[in-house]
């Protein structure tokens, strides 16, 4: 082992820290589709109708006296009823190219109560509305992966370090926290690789975490950022989806102020993807869910509390976007859902089998009963570009 | 080697203050004495975490009030927070200072069978007291006694929805409600009889109804309610129980049947053969365990002799990973470095050992479900895995002062486990520090 260097480690693993992992041409033939799916969950509730103000609805406003809602408080117009949060701002350009759409007044099929646990769960199982059980649980990904002709281990990928349950399940699939830092100095990477050459599982991980944790130039400062851009390195190799998650969204206190500082983040990473991805932004979807909406009204310290209609954010170069898609099922007290929230008119999980049946091919049947059991798909909404 | 192999197969690992134990006498011997580190390092018992809860809840709802009252619920909420930080110090001090470890790492073995997740409700940051209250005393005498400490605690009742449970016949259940499965599913599938242990959906269902009276009270602690129960007796594993009468009693009847019943032994003996040998255990050990089980009607104590008895016990390959609470302890018990985290902020025990664990994927209280932790090695060292140890390790011994000399160091961590290759790393890294991290990242480290 002396006088061999971790470079030559790698080399002689047949990679270097900045190509890991090599990538075959075999594994991208064994896939049929070329498609790129990358699922980001907003945990905490995130506000659609902030997200996207619906301020062409007369009753707005009187639910929300103190929100800046439409343009005449500076936020941009989209459709001549719909106005964009200031924080999503930096993807119009995104909107005008058709690469950014809306879904709004879509839920899950949770109605039992609000609680971001069983609601998160709810989403990332891909249930009919029950909170999937404690045991055996899985996430609709996963249960996707084998539908999925070719799918091997690095099919897809969860990013980052919080718990990822639409990804988990008997399907292999990767994952990595890209803020691991593995600063090791190179000799003493190497002694390692030494010590773990007679076990293989520790030396197999050993490899796959160096080179992985090379694999991205740490971004500095903007939360989430890093999460994108190694989604993104994986999705220019063999990896076709990437699921993540960003938190911080409760927003019952001082919203305006959270939620600039959440879409910011957003924002960054999507474009920081779209950069990324160079050509391949081209067939790549993002779509971006939340557990439920928030209320329609605002509270007493200036934020909103758990809802149930929200919606959906659609973003990528495979998207014909530029549209928001659903119907809207209006703010009088009425129309509410227990005169408190927004109405669902669909369910969120429709726009996600419709998109993996455009990115995948996925059947429909396959879809409704074992990707999202008990769904309707209804009508096509033509999400693909 | 044996006695290495007694210190790290079934102790918490190697100590430059504790001789390891010689072998299976003496790793029964400590377990015999009383439980010092327990008394020594104390963890809140379950009812004034209780009443903790009961006051976080109060003030939880009066937040909005004002100043004050914000105030005073953050306060309540910071200390629920920072107990279940303490605990897991606590549990740390406890493994690292033991003169064996055995009894911490069987509280954790059981801990994980009886697995119950930290949540919303009685399970807010409390789930440590259940540990230490119903298992870790029981861990050596009666299986019987453990499992009705463990499935009658109010933790389980509320993990497993117990306490939502009313017979649809009792008093209670003609105004609505059901029986609701998940405990009892459970206690035949994971606690007792195993998935193959013969038990059918009506032994599931005779067994819900017979549970029905387990609830939670006003206190938090487990209640019989006779209006909840439903009539009549039920048939579990071919045994009638309980007739018209409500009566607890019956439900002690049927845990202290399921606990000596031939696939409970068979069950739990393999499983504690395999955490504690190899994840394909000999089958051999596995039955003469099984076959003490019986013979003294679930002595735990007798079933861990003989698996201690069995050559298979003192096999030098190391095949199982060291879980991270495991790796974590053994590391701060090699380096004598438990003293540390005597006059630590909770911020301190938050920021290096409760986040790391998380990142190992062993998040402190909250194993995955009612299966607890997986066994096999390969579950924990992935490439996010190993890396968040790695990590770790490198943290760790920047706490380390005096950093050890890391040639005597490997032979205090590791003892004759020591590889060639583990030496060599350990004497050609390039500084101190990286030599000790390099040990403890060694696979004969994180290995037993």
């Amino acid at each position: 082992m002396a006088g061999l260097n971790r470079r030559d480690v790698l080399t002689m693993l047949g990679c270097s820290a900045a190509a890991w992992p090599l990538t075959t041409p075999m594994a991208f033939a064994a896939l049929p589709s070329d498609n790129r799916l990358v699922v980001v969950v907003l945990r905490g509730a995130m506000d659609g109708m902030d997200a996207l103000r619906p301020y062409g609805d007369p009753h707005l406003a009187t639910l929300r006296p103190d929100f800046a809602l439409g343009p005449q408080s500076g936020a941009t117009d989209l459709t001549g009823f719909h106005a964009l949060h200031p924080g999503l701002g930096p993807l119009l350009p995104l909107w005008r190219a058709g690469d950014l759409g809306f879904v709004q007044a879509v839920s899950t099929p949770y109605r039992s109560g609000r609680s971001h646990f069983d609601g998160q769960d709810i989403l990332e199982a891909g249930t009919a509305g029950d909170v999937p059980p404690l045991r055996g649980r899985d996430g609709w990904l996963n249960r996707l992966l084998p539908l999925i002709p070719g799918a091997h281990g690095r099919t897809a990928f969860a990013v980052g370090r919080d718990e990822m349950l639409i990804l988990r399940g008997p399907a292999n699939h990767a994952s990595w926290a890209p803020d691991a830092r593995l600063d090791l100095a190179p000799a003493t990477a190497d002694l390692l690789l030494h010590s773990y050459h007679d076990d293989t599982l520790f030396r197999e991980s050993a490899e796959t975490a160096l080179g992985l944790s090379g694999s991205v130039a740490q971004v500095a400062g903007k939360r989430g950022q890093e999460l994108f851009a190694f989604a993104a390195g994986q999705l220019m190799q063999d990896a076709r989806i990437a699921a993540l998650s960003l938190g911080g969204w409760d927003s019952h206190r001082q919203q305006e102020r959270q939620l600039q500082r959440g879409f910011t983040a957003l924002s960054a990473g999507l474009l920081r993807l779209r950069d990324d991805l160079g050509p391949v932004w081209d067939k790549t979807m993002v779509v971006v869910m939340t557990e439920f909406g928030r209320t329609a009204f605002q509270n007493g310290t200036q934020g909103t509390d758990h809802g149930t209609g929200g919606t959906m954010i659609l973003a990528g170069g495979a998207l014909r976007g530029g549209k928001v898609w659903g119907d809207w099922p209006g703010l009088a007290e009425v129309q509410l859902l227990d005169r408190r929230d927004l109405m669902p008119t669909r369910d969120v999980r429709a726009y996600a089998a419709w998109a993996l049946h455009g990115l995948f091919g996925t059947g429909h049947a396959a879809l409704s009963s074992v990707v999202f059991p008990g769904l309707d798909m209804g009508p096509d909404p033509g999400l693909m570009a | 080697m044996k006695s290495t192999l007694a210190a790290i197969r079934f102790g918490t690992g190697l100590s430059p203050d504790h001789a390891p134990p010689a072998g299976a006498a003496a790793i029964l011997a400590d377990l015999d004495g009383p439980d010092t580190a327990a008394a020594t390092f104390a963890i809140v018992p379950w009812s004034a975490r209780m009443a903790t809860i009961q006051d976080f809840g109060r003030r939880r709802r009066e937040r909005r009030d004002g100043d004050a009252q914000m105030e005073a619920f953050r306060v309540v909420n910071r200390r629920l927070s920072d107990g279940y930080h303490r605990d897991l110090m606590q549990t740390l001090r406890r493994a690292a200072t033991a003169p064996v470890g055995f009894r911490d790492r069987l509280a954790w073995f059981w801990a994980g069978h009886f697995a119950v997740a930290d949540g919303a409700g009685h399970l807010r940051r409390s789930v440590g007291s259940y540990h230490d209250g119903a298992i870790r005393p029981n861990v050596s005498g009666r299986f019987a006694d453990l499992l009705r400490a463990a499935v009658t605690h109010p933790a389980m009742l509320a993990y497993l929805d117990q306490s939502r449970s009313i017979g649809p016949n009792s008093p209670r259940g003609r105004r609505g409600g059901g029986v609701n499965e998940n405990l009892a599913r459970e206690v035949l599938e994971l606690h007792t009889l195993g998935v193959d242990g013969g038990y059918d959906q009506t032994d599931v269902r005779q067994l819900s109804e017979l549970l029905t009276g387990l609830g939670i009270d006003r206190n938090g602690k487990t209640t019989f309610r006779a209006s909840f129960v439903e009539p009549g007796s039920e048939t579990v594993m071919g045994r009638a129980y309980g007739g018209d009468t409500p009566n607890r009693h019956d439900i002690a009847e049927v845990l202290e049947d399921l606990s000596v019943h031939p696939a409970t032994a068979r069950h739990l003996s393999r499983k504690l053969a395999v955490h504690f040998i190899a994840d394909v255990p000999p089958a051999d050990m596995v039955e003469a365990m099984a076959a003490t089980w019986a013979r003294t009607g679930g002595m735990l104590r007798a079933v861990y002799a003989t698996m201690l008895d069995h050559p298979a016990a003192w096999d030098p390959e190391l095949r199982k990973a060291r879980k991270p609470l495991d790796m974590v302890a053994a590391a701060l018990r090699a380096t004598g470095s438990a003293g540390r985290l005597s006059d630590q902020p909770m911020k301190f025990v938050r920021d290096n050992l409760t986040s790391p664990l998380e990142r190992m994927g062993q998040p402190w209280l909250r194993p995955p479900g009612p299966d607890g932790w997986p066994e096999e090695a390969a579950a924990w060292i992935t490439p996010q895995g190993l890396a968040a140890r790695l990590d770790w390790i490198t943290d760790f011994v920047g706490w380390l002062d005096p950093v050890p000399d890391p040639r005597a160091f490997v032979d205090t961590a590791l003892g004759p486990l020591a590889g060639p290759r583990t030496r060599f790393a350990a004497d050609a890294a390039e500084d101190r520090a990286a030599g000790v991290g390099l040990i403890l990242a060694s696979p004969n480290f994180q290995r037993r």
